[in-house]
Parts: C-alpha cells; structure tokens; sequence
C-alpha cells in the first residue's frame, strides 16, 4: 500500500462547496415547495436563488478546470468491468472480496461511478440548472413585442424541478452510504478531506493479472 | 510576475481604502419619494370667485346659479352634458353584446336593483335637477347641478326624495361665490352614501375617510397623502378619469396605480415580476371596510314582515340596519379579507331582459383568466343577494320600490310584490308573467382605495403556502408553495424511501457478515 496524492485542492474545494450547496438548495428548495417551514417562504426563496447563482460559478470554473487538467477524462463511459463492479456490490462486498476495479490516480472512478457521475453532469445538473434558470426568467408572454417564451404556465418548468430534487436527494442518499464502501470504513470520506489515499500499488496489479 | 502583484497591490489596496473612507455614494431619491416631493404643492385657485359681481346677487332658484355660471364657463355645459355624471348612460363596446348604452339609468344591481320607477328619490345623487322619471330632458343645460361638485363652503345639500333639487333654505349666493375645485365632501356625498348609507356600497369608500390616518388609507389620510378625490381622478372637459365596472364595459379612461407609482416600483426585482400578473390592489389592500360596516349580503325577500300593520326597523350595535320592512334581510361586515378574480379591463353586465343561464346570477362578469392579455388578479368586494325574478320567463325583476304616495304600487309603501313588479314591469316595458320567487344574484366590486402603508401589505406567504391561500379560487396558474403534483410528490418520496431501505438492507447485511467473520475469527 502506498500513499497517494488522489484529489487535488481544487477538486476538494469543488466537491465540498458544491456538496454544501446542493444540500442546501435541497432543503430550501424543499421549502419553497411547501414541504416544511424553516426560513419562512420569502427568506427561503431569497437563499435558494444566491445559492443556485453560487452553485454555477461554481460549475463554471469547475468545468474550465476538468478541461484544462484532462480530468473530464475521468467521466468516460465504459462498460468494461461494470458487470463486476456489480456483482461486488452485491456479493464479493459482504465477504471482504477485493475491489474489482483498481483505483489509481489516473482512473479514481469504477465503471459505475462513472456512469452515475457523468449522468449527474449532462443530465441532472443541466436539468436542474435549465428548469431554474427558467423558473427564474420565465415571462408570461404579456408583449408582444419582446423576446418570446411561449410557455404558457409554470407547472411544467416547476414539475421538471421537483422530478430532478427528488433524484437529487436520492443520489445524496445513495452516495453518503457508498463513501463508506472503500478500503476501510472512512478511507473514502479521508482522502476527499485531505486528498491522499491508501491505494493498492502497481506490483499487486501484476500479481492479481497472473493469477487470472 | 509575484513582484508586479505585490507592487500593484501595494498601491491599490491604500487607494481602495481612501476611496471607501472618502467617497460617499451619490444619494438617489427612490421613486416613491421623488412622486411624494411632486405632490407637495398643492393647487390653487387662480381666481376668487366672491369678487365676480355676477355672482354678487340674490338667486331665487338653483337654475338661476347654473345659468350665471354659464354665462362665464359658456359650452361647459355642453362638456358636462357628455359625462356620465349627466347622462347615467356610457355607450360602450360590451364583449358578445355590440355597443351598448348601459348605466345608471337602466342597469339592475343587487342593492336597491334599479332606479326604474323610483328616480324621485334616487336622483338625489344625479348632478341635475328635477330627474324623477325616465322622461327627463337632458338637453336643457340651465337644470345642470354646479354646486354639487364644486361647492367648496360645505352649506350646499340636496333635499331628500326631490329628485336632485337642493334643499329650499340655502344661501345660494354664499355657496355660488365659494366654488371651486371638488373637494372629498363633493364627491363623497354620493360616492360615499351609495346603495342608501355610509360606505354601504363599496366598502372602501367611505365618511370614515375624512378622518382617516395612514392605516386606514395612506393616500386619503391627512397624516399621509392628504389627496382630495381629484388628485387621482382628473378630468379632462368634465370627464372624470376612472371606471367603475359594476357599469362600466371597456377597458378605457381607467386610472391605474402605475400612472404615478410606475409598473416596477419596488426595490426587489422578485416582487416587480408580480406585477406582471398581479395587480398593485391585490397585495397593498389585504383588508376593506377598515372602519365602518359595508354590506355583504342582502335578503329581499324577507322584506314585506309588518308588526301591528306597520312597518319596522332593526338596528345591530353599530347602527346598521340589520331589518327593514321595506328592505328584507342585511348583513354588515367590516374588516374583511377581499376574494380575488382575474381581471383584464373589461366586464359584461347582465341586461334587463336577459334570461338567467346561472344561479348565482352574475350581474357583472370580467370573463379573464391567467392566460388572458393584460390580466391581473385583483382584490374584489362580492355582493352577494336573494332578489326578485320571474321564474316563468326567466329573468330578473324590476320592481318599483319608491313612491311618495300610497297606492302607486311602490313596494315601499304599499308592500305588495306583485303589484310592485307590475308597476315597475311595465315602467321598462319588458313583459312579466305574473309570477315572481327570488334568486342568488353576485356583483363585483374592484377595490381601489383603503391602500395600507406598505408595512402591512401581502407578505410572500400569504398567498404561497399549501393551506388557506389567499388565492384559493385562483386556480388556473401554478403558484409555488401553494401548488404540486401529488404524483410527482409520491413517486419521489417513494423513491427516496427505497433508496434508504435498500441502503439499510445492505449496510445490514454488511454489518452482519462483519460479525460473522469477527466470531468465526474469534473461534479460531
């Protein structure tokens, strides 16, 4: 085993920011819907709308960074290994099989999570963020004379806003547990904390090839 | 590259400081105080009207005070004789209708229901003299009442029950020489009194008004905007800007919020995109009938009970009354949350002759909705009666209520339904079988004054919120807080609660294998 240096400070600071702000325009948003009240509807509006303007600068420079270092790499798709990946989870995992799918610095992510991740950045963000944007510019086309929506109601924009919430709060669900799912317990939570990780070294790779 | 930022911070970061000590940002007055600095000066009158020796006479009859004023304002009859204070008629565009004449003179409403037969008690609030039946002459400019609107002693008053004619013992030449611009008694003498006693009508329109502090009314109040009714409602050649649709049809001449305040008048960009659909009413009057009782509801037929052969009153503890023989049953209400409708501008009436398609009858519709152009929601005052129709031909009743003798076939004197719609029938020359019940009828009545201090208008949650929604009837448009879809709602939380149990039965099962493979190594 062999420390290794697995997120870089920027992709901390992403990851921890935009994991605060998507918690936190879950529960506004949740208020705003009328689930509960915390903040009071008006005040929750207010902090819902800073946080989604945040959550995009974030998004920005966190997409020119995945550009610029090659990391965007990280997210493309393959289906080599994925039948493994799930079968551990189902049942090498409960008998402390090894992982199936080696974690490197290069390739941190196993075909799921790559999957899942990538489905997160071109479908449920850019649902969510163009349903928001909307929400937020939407117009009754009143003049006739101006740009024109032709939306008629809200209803679809805010329905498409609810359906993506609710994925959201189940992928925070789902990824809370599966951080736990590293080597040990808390190797996964660690290393996004102070970006290295016990990874497995090259040798043993050879070694696990041979044995096949 | 490191010393050329270090050198540019060294000396930007002194200069921000000195800026941020040094350079108070310029003052902009908000709009809302730029329109108050603009109504600080107050109109005045450019001439005195005492020093006219024109004026400087006896006059036998209030005819002879209309003629003198002509003979200086000449044509302004003319101007006068135009208006709906004059004609109590507008001819009008009305949607599915053509152009209508409709007004005073021949709607039915659903207080005292028509003017049709009663004008001699009703006409008091006509600006003429001598209006007591459908026969009236309005071309003879000389019966034009002046004084009504632009007596400024506050002496002139009409008689009771004489037709618009001012009562005999007053000192015409005093009030001739005080005219001058309405003031909120010339206009409130009638606008206030409608329908037969204070703010009986409108329910923010009101004697209170004249009193009134900023709570009960912001522009009216002396300690607010001290505005006399003509600050808002100009008039251009005696046309009074404002509409009241319980008559009025088009959408035209009207007198808007935005035409002093602007359509964005608020700091928070969030709460101007209301506007879009929301009008400025619906949020800045949460209550009407701030001080005295308006009425609500009003039962005709109760009236007619007699106790020893005549008729009686019933008062409740403000003075309102609750019973009258003449009247039937009324309810009065004060400090009421307003119902809100869809409104674009215009309305339809229902006209004499019209057969019922719907009960509760709506004697005036705005027929809007979210998706109409320029439609708004706005707060409404809805009176709600029981009045009389007949159930044979299907239409509303015009019965002749008033009457100064017995015997003419007034309901009020005579208490007889049959022969007061007889009467009153053949008044309109519309038919009547000879049959009559009583029937639901609504009518919609904007609000516009009574505006609160901003302090206490709609807050957010008000209307946005899953229960008890100010906009409950507004259901044509989602509002968030207020609105979802249940099955998106369910699926979701049935979503989120798979998604934990499966997280608990593998992290159980985990947890149990754990233990199983510590006992196993603790046997070994």
């Amino acid at each position: 085993m062999k420390k290794v240096y697995i997120y870089r400070g920027f992709e901390r600071f992403w990851h921890w920011t935009q994991a605060f702000l998507v918690f936190f325009l879950g529960f506004t948003g949740f208020e705003v819907h009328g689930s509960f009240s915390f903040f009071g509807f008006e005040q929750a509006v207010k902090l819902h709308i800073i946080a989604a303007y945040s959550l995009i600068v974030l998004i920005v420079f966190a997409i020119f960074w995945h550009f610029a270092t090659g990391e965007w790499k990280q997210y493309i798709p393959t289906l080599e290994n994925i039948n493994k990946q799930i079968r551990y989870y189902i049942t090498g995992i409960f008998q402390n099989a090894p992982h199936p799918v080696r974690k490197t610095a290069l390739s941190k992510l196993n075909p799921l999570q790559r999957l899942v991740y990538l489905g997160l950045k071109i479908v449920l963000f850019p649902l969510m963020i163009t349903t928001g944007i909307l929400y937020l510019f939407y117009r009754f086309p009143q003049d006739e004379t101006g740009i024109k929506i032709t939306i008629n109601n809200l209803s679809t924009i805010a329905y498409w806003h609810t359906i993506g919430a609710f994925l959201l709060v189940a992928f925070v669900i789902a990824h809370l547990y599966l951080i736990t799912t590293g080597q040990t317990l808390t190797s996964n939570l660690k290393a996004m904390i102070t970006g290295y990780e016990e990874l497995e070294e090259e040798k043993e790779e050879v070694n696990n090839e041979n044995t096949k | 590259m490191k010393k050329t930022i270090g050198l540019i911070l060294i000396f930007l970061l002194p200069a921000l400081i000195v800026y941020l000590l040094f350079f108070e940002p310029e003052y902009k007055p908000t709009k809302l105080e730029l329109l108050k600095q603009s109504l600080q000066q107050k109109k005045k009158s450019a001439v005195d009207h005492s020093k006219f020796a024109e004026l400087n006479k006896k006059f036998e009859h209030p005819q002879d005070v209309t003629k003198t004023c002509i003979s200086c304002h000449n044509k302004r009859d003319i101007e006068v004789m135009a208006t709906s204070h004059w004609r109590w008629l507008v001819d009008e565009y009305m949607e599915g209708r053509g152009i209508i004449s409709l007004g005073k003179r021949n709607t039915i409403n659903n207080h005292c229901i028509s003017i049709s037969g009663s004008e001699g008690s009703c006409n008091r609030c006509h600006i003429g003299y001598g209006y007591n039946s459908k026969n009236f002459d309005f071309t003879k400019s000389e019966n034009i009442d002046c004084l009504s609107c632009h007596d400024n002693s506050g002496l002139y008053e009409k008689e009771k029950e004489s037709a618009g004619y001012p009562k005999s013992n007053l000192d015409f030449t005093k009030i001739a020489q005080s005219v001058g611009r309405p003031k909120m008694d010339n206009c409130g003498y009638c606008h206030f009194n409608g329908g037969g006693g204070n703010n009986s009508k409108h329910g923010d329109l009101e004697e209170a008004l004249y009193t009134a502090n900023r709570n009960v009314d912001v522009h009216l109040a002396r300690d607010g905007g001290s505005f006399d009714c003509v600050d808002c409602h100009t008039a251009e050649n005696h046309n009074i800007k404002g509409r009241l649709y319980t008559v009025a049809s088009m959408n035209r001449n009207r007198l808007l919020c935005e035409d002093c305040h602007t359509a964005t008048p608020h700091n928070e960009g969030i709460i101007n995109e209301h506007t879009t659909k929301v009008a400025c009413q619906t949020c800045h009057i949460p209550i009407y009938a701030k001080v005295n009782q308006t009425k609500t509801f009003w039962d005709w037929s109760k009236a007619g009970k007699l106790q020893n052969g005549k008729p009686y009153v019933v008062h409740n503890e403000q003075g309102n009354d609750i019973y009258l023989s003449e009247k039937g049953e009324i309810r009065w209400e004060s400090n009421l949350i307003p119902e809100y409708v869809w409104f674009k501008g215009t309305a339809t009436h229902y006209l004499f002759g019209d057969s019922i398609k719907q009960v509760p009858v709506k004697l005036n519709e705005f027929n809007a909705n979210y998706y109409a152009m320029n439609s708004k929601i706005y707060p409404v005052k809805v009176m709600r009666t029981i009045q009389p129709y007949d159930p044979v031909y299907i239409r509303l009743v015009s019965p002749k209520l008033w009457d100064k003798e017995e015997g003419k076939g007034a309901f009020w004197k005579d208490f007889d339904w049959a022969k007061a719609i007889d009467t009153g029938m053949k008044y309109i020359n519309l038919e009547w079988s000879g049959k009559y019940g009583f029937v639901e009828t609504e009518m919609y009545w904007l609000l516009n004054h009574m505006v609160s201090p901003k302090e206490q208008s709609l807050k957010c949650v008000d209307c946005h919120t899953r229960n008890n929604s100010r906009l409950k009837a507004i259901n044509d448009v989602y509002l968030p807080g207020r609105d979802r879809s249940l099955w998106i709602d369910n699926t979701g939380i049935a979503l989120i609660l798979l998604v934990v149990f499966g997280v608990v039965v593998h992290g159980g099962t985990r947890i149990i294998y754990q233990r199983k493979k510590k006992n196993h190594e603790g046997d070994k």
